[in-house]
């Protein structure tokens, strides 16, 4: 798993079965110290995640299907939970959910 | 899942048993704002209803293959669905009805 920032949506009609009625956004990839590291990932919603917020997400397939409920579904990135703290040795505590 | 425009297509007569009917596109990955970002891939049209010039969004590793008919197929890349509204930042990077 990894932390992420939410950035963006994304409208989709046309899509894999396991998609459907299903929230997709786009996410910043973030450093554990909560910077951007450049990258960006596409993930599916489990948790209701909203624009800006710091979220954990699972880059896993087979526990991804097992959250969704399709043990044949095309996905592996899937947003399942919002964070709320982080601790990191040497640094002062950070809460994501606060700063914003 | 990442973001890309299918730039062309590939026709192979002889491919691995369970890929007959898959459609084979080239993609241009791109990052969220739509700039190309690394290297083309040949993907699986998971879809089966993307062309050249579409915005798609793809998924790669063992997802992949279950993005197509039959699941245990060696595909890497497939097309998982076709991107009508991307909204990054508060700003509309891509809008189907206004390409």
């Amino acid at each position: 798993m990894f932390l992420g920032r939410v950035v963006g949506t994304l409208v989709s009609e046309i899509n894999d079965v396991v998609y459907e009625n299903r929230k997709l956004l786009v996410l910043d990839r973030l450093k554990p110290e909560g910077d951007p590291d450049g990258s960006y990932v596409l993930a599916a919603d489990s948790v209701d995640a909203g624009i800006g917020q710091v979220v954990l997400v699972l880059d896993e397939g087979n526990g991804a299907r097992q959250v969704v409920g399709a043990p044949n579904g095309a996905i592996r990135t899937l947003i399942v939970g919002i964070v709320d703290e982080v601790h990191l040795e040497g640094r002062e505590p950070w809460y994501p959910q606060k700063d914003d | 899942m990442k973001l890309g425009r299918v730039i062309g297509t590939l026709v192979a007569s002889v491919k691995y048993q369970g890929l007959e009917g898959v459609k084979l596109l080239i993609i241009q990955p791109l990052d969220k704002n739509l700039k190309p970002m690394n290297q083309h891939r040949i993907a699986a049209d998971g879809t089966a209803m993307a062309g050249p010039g579409e915005l798609i969004y793809y998924e790669e590793s063992r997802e992949a293959a279950l993005a197509c008919p039959v699941k245990f197929v060696p595909v890497d890349t497939a097309i998982v669905g076709l991107v009508d509204e991307l909204m990054v930042q508060g700003r509309e990077v891509w809008s189907k009805g206004k390409e």
